[in-house]
């Protein structure tokens, strides 16, 4: 039996554990004088009893078939006649491809050497084996299972605890695994980085001003140097990150204090959740709003002024990147604002103090650390932003101060160098992943000041 | 005899008030005032004087609209949007709710001391200086300095905190909180202080001393103060008026009021069968 079918089986053996044990606890409460006699509720000794299945039945299902295919293959692997022993990792996959191709049938059994063949009847043979062991163990553990936590049904043990003790246990599980994945993501990037700190060096790499990664495919190539100065890259994104805060901050700043302070009830309940719509719209149809109608008009406007302006500029990535991260601002902002004690405004009030001298000289400060981390968290979502650079910024790496050049970010250069037919081990790959390490390192550092910020406003008034 | 010392009123009428409202020289001229959340009444058609340099309670049961008619005189009801309030209310002759009126020269008169201390997340200076730098009433560092030194001296603090003025107010204790708030009030000179259950957050010793503070405050200022606590109404104040469920029941001489009231359910209430 697959995998697949065997998971359902064992849901149904609990369900089963469950209807059983429940039956059971009420008949040996019934005797005692009803279920009040019972240490736990019936519905406890079941669900202890739907544990007891299923849970070691999905743990020996679910290593079986993390191990099984590893298992399988080496001891195919050793199965081949010595002249047919792989001599390099390459010509090991080239083999077992070969063959498990020859047995699922998509290759010729007589345009492949003997031992091959007989491997892939081997192959075949040792996962028919599998599948019935897998199968047979794991119903036989979930009944078994379920069968000993039927006989546990008795009045004097106590269910209950059991019951929390495991589903505790499950909720640290889940919360684990999200952990376990950043974890895992990290120590990936990490170990290229440092593959790429092989070819390229650190400082090199963190003080070059000039970015063009192109490196030769053949020794007698000639023209691609290859250069990896991340300062052109950092540049572009703090530019145009700074040109979206610069929009950003004081327009969701003040709708935010429009809508808590000023705005009828009414009014907030309609532009609250238009405002929140902005975060909705997907980041690619940003992208191509700012690079076919954004970008042009900026071209034309600094024409018209005289300026010279390229079709994609910094100045049109930055503002609708701005407009993008407006609701994150005045949300969160909006949040703050309106957990300044009520009683702060009106003592405000009550001195004389109209409602825009209270906004600024008390509810603003009151909220500040926490508008800070707003403002915070909305630059790390720009500086990681990547779809809008992408169409409008453009992929020229100029170190230049002007937004109306055409810049690249961070998160650009990581799109181009990993998209298309790559080496996965030349200098210009593994640059894509110390980008994305640097630009974790900054998200990171910038979101754990804006937690730290607000996590100390939270102090000041619970 | 038992008969004849019982309080001869035992109804409520809407408007009518048992014992002393009016007043010849009236700091607040206060007439058939009705104040609506939405559609429900919380005032029903109140008549009152307050006169000047008085010390009047407010008391009743909770949800009797003392706190609400309290918050009446200094407007502070406006920004909440249901509520409605009618009738004539005058400030020395001058109606509180004209459209055309400032609200700001309002409450720079009327100040106002809350329930709960709720200083300004600022230092004491700044708490203090937050009103006169408001309506700009000390151009000068050092006239400045002496309008904080006079009003925390006033509100008993200033021996207390003179060293640490740059402390953040937050950190003080409860009672010296509140005494900062009065502090903060009056450092406006304003002409009435209004205060909502002024008390109630505070310890035995904490209230003491504001209670004191309210006995020297009522030489300058009108006092109007809204407490749960007979025995402070008692003490501090020279005129209490009961309130129940929107109405004004009866307003007298605070002895008498405690002594003889004259209406049933103001005796129910200080002797504790309700409320």
């Amino acid at each position: 039996m697959q995998t697949a079918d065997l998971l359902p089986l064992v849901l149904v053996l609990a369900a089963v554990a469950y209807g059983s044990a429940y039956m059971r606890s009420r008949a040996v409460a019934a005797p005692l004088g009803g279920i009040r006699n019972l240490k736990a509720l019936p519905a406890y000794y079941a669900a202890r009893a739907a544990l007891w299945c299923a849970i070691p039945a999905l743990i020996i299902l679910g290593a079986w078939a993390a191990f099984e295919g590893k298992v399988i293959q080496n001891i195919v692997m050793a199965s081949l006649p010595a002249e047919l022993t792989p001599q390099s990792a390459g010509h090991a996959s080239l083999t077992l491809s070969q063959i498990s191709n020859l047995a699922a049938g998509k290759l010729n059994p007589a345009m492949v050497p003997d031992g091959i063949s007989s491997a892939a009847v081997l192959l075949q043979e040792l996962r028919e084996q599998s599948s019935r062991f897998k199968s047979l163990l794991v119903v036989l553990i979930a009944v078994l299972g379920g069968t000993f936590a039927w006989t546990r049904v008795a009045p004097t043990i106590n269910a209950r605890k059991s019951v929390e003790r495991t589903l505790q246990r499950l909720f640290f599980v889940c919360a684990a695994v999200a952990i376990l994945t950043t974890i895992g993501i990290v120590f990936s990037v990490i170990f290229e980085t440092v593959r790429f700190f092989g070819k390229v060096p650190m400082s090199e790499f963190l003080f070059g001003t000039n970015w063009s990664p192109q490196t030769a495919l053949r020794a007698d190539q000639v023209g691609s140097e290859g250069a990896f100065g991340v300062i052109p890259l950092f540049t572009g994104t703090l530019m145009i990150s700074a040109i979206a805060m610069l929009i950003a901050v004081p327009v969701g700043l003040l709708s935010a204090v429009y809508l808590s302070e000023y705005a009828s009830p009414r009014m907030r309940s309609v532009v609250k959740p238009l405002l929140e719509m902005l975060a909705g719209v997907p980041t690619v149809v940003y992208g191509f709003f700012a690079a076919l109608t954004v970008a042009p008009f900026i071209r034309d406007l600094a024409l018209m002024l005289g300026l010279e302006a390229s079709s994609q500029s910094a100045l049109a990535a930055g503002l609708v990147m701005g407009i993008m991260i407006i609701p994150f601002v005045s949300s969160l902002s909006d949040d703050v604002i309106n957990a300044v004690p009520r009683s702060l405004r009106d003592g405000s009030l009550a001195l004389g103090a109209t409602q825009s001298e209270t906004m600024k000289n008390v509810i603003f400060p009151a909220a500040l650390p926490g508008i800070m981390g707003g403002i915070l968290l909305a630059a790390s979502r720009a500086i990681g932003e990547t779809m809008i650079v992408v169409m409008a910024a453009g992929l020229a790496a100029n170190l230049t101060a002007n937004p109306l050049d055409s810049v690249t970010t961070v998160t650009v250069q990581i799109v181009t160098l990993l998209t298309g037919d790559q080496e996965f081990d030349s200098a210009k790959t593994l640059a894509a992943f110390a980008l994305g390490m640097m630009l974790f390192i900054v998200t990171l550092l910038l979101n754990v000041i804006a937690l730290k910020v607000v996590r100390k406003y939270r102090e000041q008034y619970d | 005899m038992s008969i004849s010392m019982s309080p001869a009123e035992t109804t409520i009428e809407e408007g009518k008030t048992v014992g002393i409202p009016f007043s010849d020289d009236p700091k607040f001229h206060l007439r058939n005032v009705e104040v609506f959340y939405g559609e429900s009444p919380a005032i029903k058609n109140i008549s009152l004087d307050i006169a000047r340099n008085e010390v009047i309670a407010f008391i009743g049961p909770s949800g009797c609209g003392k706190s609400t008619f309290l918050r009446c005189l200094n407007r502070m009801n406006d920004s909440i949007e249901s509520c409605q309030i009618k009738g004539s209310l005058l400030l020395d002759g001058q109606d509180i709710y004209d459209p055309k009126r400032d609200v700001v020269e309002l409450r720079a008169r009327v100040g106002m001391v809350f329930q709960k201390p709720n200083p300004f997340p600022k230092s004491i200076y700044d708490n203090v200086a937050y009103g006169p730098r408001i309506h700009g009433l000390a151009n000068r560092k050092s006239d400045l300095d002496d309008v904080v030194e006079n009003s925390l001296r006033k509100a008993g603090l200033w021996n207390e905190v003179k060293d640490r003025l740059d402390a953040m107010a937050t950190g003080m204790s409860g009672g010296q909180q509140q005494r900062l708030c009065i502090a903060r009030a009056i450092a406006v000179s304003p002409e009435v202080v209004l205060m909502d259950e002024p008390c109630s957050a505070l310890d035995p010793i904490a209230t003491a001393r504001i209670e004191e503070l309210i006995a020297e405050l009522s030489e300058s200022y009108t006092i109007v103060i809204v407490t749960h606590s007979m025995q402070q109404a008692a003490r501090v104040s020279n005129r209490t008026a009961y309130f129940h469920l929107g109405h004004l029941v009866e307003v007298n001489d605070t002895s008498k009021v405690f002594t003889m009231p004259e209406h049933e359910l103001t005796e129910s209430y200080i002797t504790g069968r309700f409320g």
